[in-house]
């Protein structure tokens, strides 16, 4: 187990590291930061000046050198827009958007695991063709819209919630159905075919030939093992959720991670939007290193591998 | 067997029609200001006429006609995006299976680190470094692309690489090369075009939402995802800037998404657990 957990830890660090090189390279190779930041009528003084706060002397592996350097060290450049160390700001965001995807998250639990068990155990059945038709709606319904049709209705038609912004409980309800049924699709998709998949299986027919009642085959013998592939599948759901919380936020002036990556693109703040990415890629790793301990211990024949 | 979507194949098929004769189609321009006529609702509004069909924007343009003209960016941005991020994905996906070993492991490894890393952050990276447009748009969705259709291409090839054909063609004297075009890509092109299909409507879904996050083809020109973003602002008072084009996006997407289900049935039924 030891030997695992080392080994998922130096991928990890080594994925962290081909993500910093990556976002510094594709920021200088593809474009001139400073072009794109400086406003038309810069003079010659203010490029000077910005080249060195930006860090943009010497060669571009020179820089490379002090950047990770600095990163090391907890200093990952300075926010443009905020004047800030980019650092500091998405430490402030950060615990609004862990407000914010836990309930989304339940919610998603909540309406997957008991639509795509009965799915799977009805196959064809009418609540199984009402889960596909909800799957394939919601994965046809761009979520940013699905949060302005919400704000339309209940914010400025019937006036019951508020439109944006955080505050009381009420605040929480439309971004955790946007957010939420944007993961709900693929995760009950997902259950109902480790399910299916997990109810074909020899042991479960043993079971049955053993007498063990109907309630404990599908509670205890195949949920449990369907929902092993639902962990390996974590890592496309984290893809999902950032994903999700970029748009969800932006939707709600939700004053999040998220939030700050839209703001980072549309003021062109380089530095700050390349800090985010290096911090999202930190705790995606982070998160997904748990899910991997948790995998193997769920799962023996992985630590084995 | 299922039956055939027409209802998708007429929605598509409408989609495609629009994108192509936008032109001739309508009389106003999807970019010209027109401001004396900003804000006017659609024709069933009070205030509406049937001039603006579906109403005008803040800037006086009509909603109709630059729902013409999203559909073609749409459209193209799609098109040229499945070509390069599932074209490499193809390529790789093949190399990949065939050649295996070390080769192999090396790509696995980089489809795996993609897909557990957000591809929209680097494609919101390349807009601010590269500048908004249309050839950052295409490489941002293809990066969405291709590890996906690596992915399943590769699992096809291995199983490929099995058969007599192959083994055939290999004693011929046929080179690798030669193998891999010429044997094996024919019999993954059911595949291939299956995940084409599939992911047309995730591709539109994603340049909306990049489009949405102002990551998209810059303005003016008509963006479905962009017009939506830019009518979210006055949904209190005109609903129709944002809602419309919305209900355009789902239409498409969910029709493309159908279609997509119906046509693996048709040629491809194993790959129904993706």
């Amino acid at each position: 187990m030891q030997r695992y957990i080392l080994q998922r830890l130096i991928h990890g660090i080594v994925l962290l590291v081909a993500v910093t090189a990556i976002v510094f390279f594709i920021g200088r190779l593809t474009g001139n930061p400073v072009d794109m930041m400086l406003p038309e009528d810069a003079t010659e003084e203010d490029r000077v000046d910005m080249i060195k706060r930006l860090q943009l002397e010497g060669s571009v592996l020179e820089q490379f050198q002090v950047f990770v350097a600095d990163a090391i060290q907890g200093d990952l450049g300075m926010s443009i827009r905020y004047r800030q160390p980019a650092a500091d700001i998405f430490f402030s965001r950060l615990p609004n958007t862990l407000l914010m995807i836990p309930p989304a998250m339940i919610l998603a639990v909540v309406m997957a695991v008991p639509l795509g068990i009965i799915s799977a155990l009805r196959r064809g059945g009418i609540i199984d063709r009402l889960s596909a038709t909800i799957a394939v709606l919601g994965i046809s319904t761009p979520n940013f819209w699905l949060g302005i049709v919400l704000i339309y209705l209940f914010s400025v038609t019937l006036g019951w919630l508020p439109s944006s912004r955080m505050g009381g409980p009420l605040n929480y309800i439309m971004p955790t159905i946007t957010l939420g049924t944007f993961l709900v699709a693929g995760f009950m998709r997902l259950i109902r075919s480790s399910m299916l998949e997990a109810l074909d299986s020899e042991y479960v027919k043993l079971a049955r030939i053993k007498g063990v009642s109907e309630f404990t085959v599908v509670w205890k013998h195949c949920l449990r093992n369907a929902l092993i592939p639902v962990l390996s599948l974590w890592g496309v759901f984290m893809g999902g959720l950032v994903t999700g919380a970029i748009v969800t936020e932006t939707v709600f002036a939700w004053p999040g991670i998220g939030r700050l990556t839209y703001e980072a693109v549309i003021f062109r703040d380089y530095p700050l939007l390349q800090a985010v990415i290096i911090m999202d890629a930190i705790f995606i790793l982070f998160i997904n290193l748990l899910v991997d301990i948790l995998y193997a211990y769920v799962d023996p024949r992985i630590r084995f591998e | 067997m299922r039956q055939i979507p027409l209802g998708s194949m007429l929605i598509i098929g409408t989609m495609a029609f629009v994108a192509i004769f936008a032109p001739w189609l309508t009389p106003h321009s999807p970019i010209e200001q027109s401001l004396p006529d900003k804000l006017l609702p659609p024709f069933w509004e009070e205030g509406g006429s049937t001039t603006y069909l579906l109403g005008t924007d803040i800037f006086g343009r009509d909603v109709l006609t630059r729902l013409f003209y999203g559909a073609r960016v749409s459209l193209m941005v799609t098109l040229l995006a499945l070509t390069v991020g599932g074209g490499v994905g193809l390529m790789l996906g093949i190399i990949a299976g065939y050649v295996g070993g070390r080769v192999d492991a090396v790509l696995m490894r980089v489809v795996d680190a993609a897909f557990a890393f957000p591809t929209i952050l680097f494609a919101l990276l390349l807009a601010v470094t590269m500048g908004q447009g249309m050839d950052t748009l295409v490489i941002a969705l293809s990066l969405f692309l291709w590890a996906g259709f690596a992915r399943v291409i590769r699992g096809e090839v291995l199983a490929l690489k099995q058969r007599d054909f192959v083994a055939l063609a290999r004693v011929h004297g046929c080179s690798p090369v030669r193998i891999m075009v010429a044997h094996i890509l024919p019999n993954v092109l059911n595949t291939f075009m299956v995940l084409l299909t599939l992911n047309v409507g995730v591709i539109i879904v994603a340049e909306a939402s990049l489009s949405f996050l102002g990551a998209g083809v810059p303005p003016p020109t008509p963006s479905w995802g962009l017009m939506v973003a830019e009518g979210r602002g006055k949904i209190t008072s005109a609903w129709w800037l944002s809602l419309i084009p919305g209900i355009a996006i789902t239409l498409v997407v969910l029709s493309f998404n159908l279609f997509g289900d119906w046509l693996r049935d048709r040629l491809d039924p194993k790959l129904r657990q993706l």
